[in-house]
């Protein structure tokens, strides 16, 4: 092998086998559980925490459980979680956005103002392309002070977060008096408010299925090939099972209301194509090197910078992705778009799906998971009737525990050694 | 071996921060096949030396020879494109990512465009730690972080050879090691010679260091006082040179002392 040019194996070395312990299923486990003792949770605690609080809220409430309330629950967090996608690659370097809700709320209103029938009455695709053009551009601005002039990305997102709130009120106010713009446009509006035909959603939850079977026999056969240690097959088709049981359910009680959400489709193929960025491209492992240890990535040649100011784009592409989610949903923009609590919840859905505050650790997926679990509190909470003050009381322990989780278990993997 | 042309050759290099000079006109080589070790006391200008090698920063002044040609590295890749790989004192490695990773770090393969190709960096990152009969590493799927002292190390040093690369240094690699894995750190050393590599390794152990070099340069306050055949010098000849070896007169600084000559060897 070309790799080990200068240095000759050395005869008499031991060979390793690694294809020993872990390409059976108990193996598997067996290494999986010795991680989650050692710190590595991924997606454990969350997803107990689901079933908890889906648990919770059946037993608390008559209508959590229902397929109206699932369907809305999906319709709430799905601008949410779109939008934590690009927090958690932030997050993964480092770094963080405070801009991102009013980033969102600029791209909503670009694309609405864009959008008025004959003034400029653009047509659908060249409003949302031009609104997303912006905030990517918002997002390498920010990105831009941070790296070039070395001010924390607290500071800079913190600055965009007025500065951009103030655009969003100078141009609701300049083209309404009343300060809330409609949107006509039918295809906008059915970005939030469309759902699949019932024959769609299965045709959809079957490629889902199946595509996730596909890739992961295939990876597993080219390891395998390769002699490495490889998923069994077992484990495959009992995973594959899991999720076509998970799928399958989902859509059948989404077609008993109005079907599978047009939002769910868009957000299922973001977070596709961003998990897929993270985990299997080259940038994706020099964002978690960037997160892990900057210098030992400057060190290896990596364009820090150009990392940093890549996931900025990505969390400004994503945060105009969901603005117009929710611009679509209320059919309108209005001089409070983006304000409330949206960026306190799109941060929290990615702090509390997993992704760590101290970079380098995290899934893309966290964001849906996040996202879910503050939408069903949320929703659960609606449900019951609980005073607003409440509602923020249980929301923010929530995110606090999901900060404790984080930071016990890497305590948990610093005393593993390392860190 | 002792007369080959030097691989890497620094001539008369300079560097400040600020107002410490941390190298003053250091010339300093490394010939394919040895060992050169590069002692000094705390703050000598040792991993100054060896990151402006490395390209980490610039030289204020001076040359950089590869095989006799003048050189210019600007930065990291320009370093591994001459062949130049170094393990820092405090390794680089990122602790999230796993062994794999990180012996592809800034060089991962790929299949097509964008995709990594795992298998394969796999394979080639455990054939490289067996070829450096490392076996003290199970899983090259464990996250770094897991690692001891010396597991680390030698992640490090494989990272570093894994590449075509001639010329390898090493800022401290047993500092933090125990009896047997510090062995088994200057074992892999002195292999990477063996093949014909040119080695240069910082320590402040001098006892490993005469185990393990060949030719030993001494730099104290920013400047190298002293080079020694390990063969025809002493330990005790070499602490002479740490702690009192001579100064040049470096402009816009007192020259601390004016102690007898004594180790000036052949340049
Ligand atoms: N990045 C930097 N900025 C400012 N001063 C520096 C920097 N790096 C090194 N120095 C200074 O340069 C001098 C040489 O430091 P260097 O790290 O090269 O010493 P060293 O010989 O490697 O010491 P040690 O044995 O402690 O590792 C020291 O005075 C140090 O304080
Ligand atoms: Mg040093």
């Amino acid at each position: 092998m070309s790799a080990t040019a200068g240095v000759g194996p050395v005869p008499g070395g031991p060979p390793v086998d690694e294809t020993g312990a872990s390409s059976t299923v108990s193996g598997y486990m067996r290494v999986w559980w010795q991680g989650v003792r050692a710190g590595e949770l991924g997606s454990l605690p969350i997803i107990v925490g689901l079933v908890v609080i889906v648990i919770t809220f059946t037993l608390l409430t008559d209508n959590f459980f229902s397929e109206r309330n699932f369907t809305n629950l999906i319709l709430q967090m799905a601008a949410v979680a779109t939008m934590a996608i690009g927090i958690v690659f932030v997050l993964l370097v480092g770094e963080i956005d405070l801009s991102v809700a009013f980033v969102s709320a600029v791209g909503a209103v670009v694309m609405t103002l864009l959008l008025r029938p004959g003034d400029p009455g653009w047509p659908w695709w060249a409003a949302i392309g031009f609104a997303l053009l912006c905030t990517t551009t918002i997002g390498f601005l920010h990105a831009i002070v941070i790296t070039k002039a070395g001010v924390p990305s607290f500071v800079v997102t913190l600055a965009g977060f007025l500065i951009w709130s103030g655009v969003v009120l100078i141009l609701t106010t300049q083209y309404s008096t009343a300060g809330t713009i409609r949107i006509q446009d039918s295809t906008v509006i059915g970005i939030a408010n469309d759902f699949l035909s019932p024959v769609w959603g299965w045709i959809l939850g079957v490629a889902v299925v199946a595509a996730f079977a596909a890739v992961q026999l295939r990876t597993s056969m080219t390891r395998r090939a390769r002699n490495l240690a490889a998923k069994p097959i077992v484990l495959i088709a009992l995973q594959t099972l899991g999720l076509a049981a998970v799928t399958f359910a989902a859509i059948w009680y989404l077609n008993e209301d109005r079907g599978v959400p047009k939002v769910a489709v868009i957000l299922g193929i973001a977070l596709a194509f961003w998990s897929f960025v993270a985990a299997r491209t080259r940038f994706g492992r020099h964002v978690y090197a960037v997160g892990g240890n900057a210098e030992a990535a400057r060190r290896a040649g990596i364009n820090v910078d150009r990392v940093r100011i890549a996931v900025f784009m990505i969390s400004g592409f994503m945060a105009g992705v969901g603005g117009i989610m929710l611009a679509s949903r209320l059919r309108s923009v209005a001089t409070n778009t983006g304000s409330g609590n949206l960026l306190l919840l799109v941060i929290a859905a990615a702090v509390i799906g997993g992704t760590s505050l101290f970079g380098g650790t995290g899934r893309v997926i966290a964001a849906l998971l996040g996202a879910l679990v503050i939408a069903s509190i949320q929703n659960g909470m609606d449900l019951m009737g609980l005073a607003s003050g409440t509602k923020f009381v249980i929301t923010g322990l929530v995110l606090l525990g999901a900060v404790l989780v984080d930071a016990f278990s890497k305590r948990r993997r610093a005393a593993r050694g390392g860190v | 071996m002792a007369d080959a042309s030097p691989l890497l050759e620094c001539r008369n290099v300079s560097k400040a921060f600020g107002a410490v000079q941390a190298l003053w006109n250091v010339d300093f080589e490394v010939r394919p096949g040895e060992v050169m070790a590069l002692v000094g006391d705390n703050g000598a200008g040792k991993s100054t030396l060896i990151k402006g090698i490395a390209g980490i920063y610039p030289f204020d002044a001076g040359q950089v020879f590869v095989d006799g040609e003048e050189v210019h590295i600007h930065g990291p890749r320009d370093a591994a494109r001459l062949g130049i790989e170094v393990v820092y004192q405090d390794l680089a490695l990122a602790d999230n990512l796993d062994i794999v990773a990180n012996m592809f770090l800034g060089r991962e393969r790929t299949r097509g465009a964008v995709m990594l190709d795992e298998p394969n960096m796999e394979r080639a990152a455990r054939e490289t730690l067996d070829s450096l009969s490392v076996t003290t590493v199970k899983s090259v799927r464990q996250t770094v972080a897991g690692l001891s002292g010396g597991q680390r190390q030698s992640v490090a040093v494989a990272k570093a050879v894994m590449w075509n690369s001639r010329i390898v240094i090493l800022d401290e690699p047993t500092a933090a090691l125990g009896v047997v894995q510090t062995r088994q750190v200057l074992n892999l050393v002195r292999r990477l010679a063996e093949h014909d590599l040119g080695v240069a390794i910082i320590s402040h152990n001098l006892h490993d260091v005469f185990e393990v070099a060949d030719r030993i340069t001494v730099l104290r306050l920013g400047q190298r006082v002293a080079l020694f055949e390990r063969e025809k010098t002493t330990q005790q000849e070499v602490v002479h040179a740490i702690t009192a070896g001579t100064l040049d007169a470096v402009p816009g600084m007192e020259t601390p002392d004016a102690e007898a000559a004594p180790t000036e060897v052949e340049a």
